[in-house]
């Protein structure tokens, strides 16, 4: 018996397959995880993500702390609900963990992190946070979350808000959030779509996923969010990057603020990694052949040899695709 | 739970059989496509070429992963489901009508006999969940 989510209910009462992840009981799929793969693609899909971990950062020093703590910068969030997306690194460089940081006013911060890392990040958290006296870190064990994605996914979910607050939810842009009395909902996701990821007070969600149904917007299990992801280019932490890889041979440079003198976590090892020249690259490739490709499977190429980190097979191209890093034999890339 | 007709004859490895005279007409379990979720490709034995009981002649792989298929009993392969080549769904779906696999001219319908029936087959799988 794992955890359960305050939407394990709905999920039983939908047909859901239920699987373990990270001790958690979660909808694996429904019955077919490609039509939900294709609802996302083509019209709406939904995703209980409430086993994610969600951390309120605030206080005087929340801003510094975070500069300290994650790779990129909470500086470039200047505008109320914003999102970033960032690395958060040991002192080898090594990835902890990959979040969402959104900034919600001045000293007020909310970290969305991964489950399966919940306890190390939650420690790690308290312990960067001892140099810093006016901070809060606050676990939000109180809240749920679910993401409702797809090309129709925001205005099937935007219609079932109260009048006051569809206006704000029309004109939100992407990668930028919207608090309100009862909910926080921002323009982010994990699919490579437009939607939603809605977070609200853990004992409201089973309504708002019932409403969600009844407009049209199908449950959508973790097989689905995983394909949807690896076809978006989106990392996986655990498969494509751990405490062993720095952000540089994952495809993470790009999420990695390094042109002010800023002093990050890490960031001592990224500049010997790349003075002594990134050894690895991240590509993603496509199976042209028949088959799927998995993880750990070895690819040889004129350029070196690598590893799958995440391999599956793609329902929107009906081909096999997978995320590998490339060893350069020594060739800076 | 899934289905199990009484019809049919089955190996452990979840394959399924239905005789008609000297014919037997072969496909995967539904146990076996639940298990294995969504269906993406299928490698069958060719028509015409001859196979033995208990010998790997194909795959299935599904989104998630990738099966070896058996042969229940020795033979002529003579007909083949093409069908599946553009719809493996069609095993998700139907895994006892449509999803068909190969049908094959036995050499030895006495092979039949080692078969599991549908209460044993029934078991195999009561034991796996």
């Amino acid at each position: 018996m794992g955890n359960k989510t305050p939407l394990y209910q709905c999920h039983l009462d939908a047909g859901a397959k239920i699987v373990d992840f990270a001790g958690w009981d979660m909808p694996i799929n429904y019955g077919s995880q490609i039509s939900e793969h294709e609802a996302v693609r083509n019209d709406a899909g939904m995703f209980d993500v409430s086993h994610m971990t969600v951390v309120d950062v605030s206080g005087g020093d929340a801003k510094a702390y975070l500069q300290h703590l994650l790779a990129n910068d909470v500086a470039r969030l200047t505008l109320s609900g914003k999102a970033l997306y960032s690395c958060m690194l040991n002192e080898q460089g090594g990835v902890i963990d990959d979040l969402i940081t959104y900034y919600l006013r001045d000293n007020f911060y909310r970290v969305v992190i991964n489950s399966a890392t919940r306890e190390k990040d939650l420690a790690w958290l308290d312990l960067q946070a001892q140099s810093y006296p006016d901070l809060k870190i606050k676990f939000r064990d109180d809240v749920a979350m679910l993401a409702a994605q797809g090309p129709n996914a925001r205005e099937k979910a935007t219609k079932l808000f109260a009048e006051y607050q569809q206006s704000p939810l029309q004109q939100l842009s992407r990668f930028q959030g919207v608090e309100f009395d009862d909910c926080f909902v921002a323009r982010t996701g994990y699919t490579g779509e437009d939607g939603f990821e809605i977070l609200m007070l853990s004992e409201q969600i089973a309504d708002l996923w019932d409403r969600l149904v009844e407009a049209g917007v199908a449950p959508c299990g973790l097989g689905a969010r995983d394909t949807l992801r690896l076809e978006a280019g989106m990392n996986l932490y655990g498969s494509d990057m751990d405490e062993t890889t720095s952000p540089l041979v994952s495809g993470l440079g790009w999420t990695v603020a390094m042109s002010d003198e800023r002093n990050f976590i890490g960031r001592q090892a990224l500049e010997a990694e790349k003075a002594a020249g990134v050894q690895q690259s991240f590509v993603g490739l496509l199976l042209l052949d028949k088959g799927v490709l998995r993880n750990h499977l070895k690819v040889l190429t004129a350029q070196g040899e690598g590893e799958i980190t995440s391999g599956s097979y793609s329902p929107t191209l009906q081909q096999s695709l997978l995320n590998f890093p490339l060893c350069a034999r020594g060739n800076p890339c | 739970m899934s289905e199990v007709p009484v019809e049919l004859k089955f190996l452990s490895s979840h394959e399924w059989v239905l005789v008609e005279e000297n014919v037997a007409t072969i496909g995967v379990s539904d146990h076996a496509q639940e298990l294995l979720g969504d269906l993406v490709y299928v490698e069958l034995p060719e028509q015409g070429s001859t196979i033995a009981a208990g010998d790997s002649v194909g795959v299935i792989e599904s989104v998630k992963a990738a099966s070896d298929i058996y042969a229940p009993v020795s033979g002529e392969v003579i007909e083949v489901n093409d069908e599946l080549d553009g719809a493996p769904e069609r095993i998700n779906h139907d895994a006892y009508g449509d999803g068909w696999m190969y049908k094959v001219a036995m050499e030895d319908p006495e092979e039949v006999e080692s078969l599991l029936d549908a209460e044993a087959y029934t078991e195999v799988i009561a034991d796996e969940e």
